[in-house]
């Protein structure tokens, strides 16, 4: 696909033919692989928030009486293990309640007195979560006291948020591109003046235009490949550095900020997806600058 | 014997200036030896452009090969200069290229293998007497190594025309003669010759040659070689 053979690539000069180009697409591949690792991650963390835990209700009993609490408890539970759409029932046990509570009352304030709600997570399957209504309506039935918190109601603004920074990054990306396209267009003209004599030579010789292009298309691919193959190993470097601290938080909603293994390819495509792009453009730009030529 | 060159009233302006050749109408037989003299500034280097397709007259027409070149579309350029050597005044060599890449420059252009160049192409720096500065590189070379080396670039594609602009101009009296003789001999072999040159003695070294002057951007014709009008359509180049 590079098209120029052994003899033919000596034509130019050895060495890096573009000067600072592989160094400014270095720059840009770094910027570029950690905006679309951050979409990308941003894309699947929505995904999972809007599907997994947005599929999740917490039915509360607050009721004074621990009686009527258990009782209501109890039976909620076994309403709901009956309701279709329902996929697991689970009650938080008192250790829970109180790892829970412990961030904000702290040890001292954990009184076994302190009148607790009873929390029940309540996982539904897709088609559980279109009937949510009426499985509300089933547990308030059987207990007057129980509220039902949808965590999709308070995720929909975080997935929306996320959607958005998701967006932004593949913008950011798009820009990127442009951007290197340009470095690629720059440096095309810039090596073809610097080698106008030897083409003016092949020219008289009677070299058509894609000869003289797939010199320079080579060359500018392979320091575009070169640049961008840096640029993507010290993203990956700070990819895995963010990685690593996200870990160290612990928490369940920026645990689920993580890089899909299909995220990780499309990060080791883009120095090929650069260097295509650059044979592509300096392709273009050289045949179209020979074409003012006679 | 069919024109391989014509041309009809053809001037070249360069700019908003005067016309640096005025009203050229000439035609060259196929398989003959010209050479093209005048003074400095008379214009012999812009004609020899137009004949290597790397200038397009101001107007006229200009036909190589029996086909019209000034309204040639660009795509078609190339086949057409393969069929022409060029040896430049100023040699054009590409300086980072041996002598021997750069003589088989014309045949990697026009797609011939590896293996078969490599032996014209000694044969052709042997002749020119190069063959052991093969690998030397232009810099390296003299004034007339250089020139050598670009008259073997020239010839080795075995041109159908071949113009050559002050091609022994840095070359010793043995060496000039050398590449008459070896212009002539492409002569016999059928490639039609133009030489641009100031050396009037060189005019005699080649007994079958004739002379086109140059002078103030007109042509003339001492030696009657230059049939005008040009050969009609029905003895059209093939």
């Amino acid at each position: 696909m590079l098209g120029a053979s052994q003899a033919d690539r000596r034509l130019l000069p050895e060495g890096r033919l573009a000067g600072p180009m592989p160094w400014v697409i270095a720059i840009m591949m770094f910027l570029t692989a950690l905006a679309a690792a951050g979409g990308l991650a941003m894309g699947d963390a929505a995904h999972r928030l809007g599907g997994d835990l947005g599929r999740q209700v917490t039915v509360q009993i607050v009721a004074a009486d621990p009686g009527v609490r258990d009782r209501e408890a109890g039976a909620a539970q076994r309403d709901l293990a009956h309701e279709d759409g329902v996929e697991s029932v689970r009650r938080l046990g008192a250790d829970e309640m109180q790892a829970l509570l412990r961030p904000w009352l702290g040890d001292a304030g954990l009184d076994r007195d302190l009148p607790l709600p009873v929390m029940i997570d309540v996982d539904l399957t897709a088609a559980g979560r279109q009937r949510l209504d009426r499985i509300a309506s089933a547990v308030t039935a059987v207990a007057p006291h129980a509220r039902i918190d949808d965590h999709a109601s308070w995720l929909a603004p975080l997935v929306g948020l996320i959607r958005s920074l998701g967006l932004l990054a593949g913008g950011i990306v798009a820009m990127m591109i442009g951007a290197t396209a340009a470095a690629v267009v720059l440096a095309a003209r810039t090596a073809l003046n610097t080698h106008r004599q030897t083409i003016d030579v092949m020219h008289m010789m009677g070299s058509t235009d894609v000869q003289v292009a797939r010199l320079f298309q080579r060359r500018i691919a392979l320091d575009a490949l070169f640049g961008a193959v840096i640029g993507l190993i010290g993203a990956i470097a700070v990819i895995l550095g963010i990685g690593r601290r996200l870990g160290e938080i612990g928490s369940g909603l920026v645990g689920s900020v993580t890089l899909p293994w299909t995220a990780w390819v499309a990060l080791l495509a883009l120095p090929i997806f650069a260097g295509l792009l650059a044979l592509g453009v300096a392709r273009v730009t050289v045949q179209r600058a020979l074409a003012s030529t006679l | 014997m069919a024109g391989i060159v014509q041309f009809e009233n053809v001037g070249l302006r360069y700019g908003t200036g005067a016309e640096t050749l005025s009203d050229l109408s000439f035609s060259l037989a196929q398989g003959s030896f010209y050479f093209l003299t005048g003074p400095s500034g008379a214009g012999k280097t812009s004609l020899l452009k137009m004949l290597y397709l790397s200038q397009r007259p101001s107007r006229g027409s200009i036909r190589l090969f029996g086909e019209d070149v000034v309204q040639l579309r660009r795509a078609r350029l190339p086949g057409f200069r393969r069929r022409i050597g060029v040896v430049f005044q100023d040699f054009r060599l590409i300086p980072h290229l041996s002598a021997y890449d750069n003589i088989a420059l014309p045949l990697r252009i026009a797609g011939v293998d590896e293996r078969d160049l490599v032996t014209p192409v000694r044969e052709m720096l042997a002749w020119v007497g190069l063959a052991d500065r093969a690998s030397a590189r232009p810099p390296t070379l003299s004034g007339g190594e250089q020139q050598r080396v670009a008259i073997a670039r020239a010839v080795i594609g075995r041109p159908e025309i071949l113009v050559a602009d002050e091609p022994t101009g840095n070359v010793d009296p043995d060496m000039a003669a050398r590449l008459l003789h070896l212009f002539d001999a492409l002569n016999t072999l059928g490639t039609t010759i133009i030489v641009a040159t100031h050396d009037i003695h060189l005019l005699s070294r080649v007994a079958s040659a004739n002379v086109m002057r140059l002078d103030r951007g007109q042509i003339s014709d001492p030696t009657g070689a230059l049939r005008y009008p040009p050969v009609g359509p029905n003895e059209a180049y093939a």
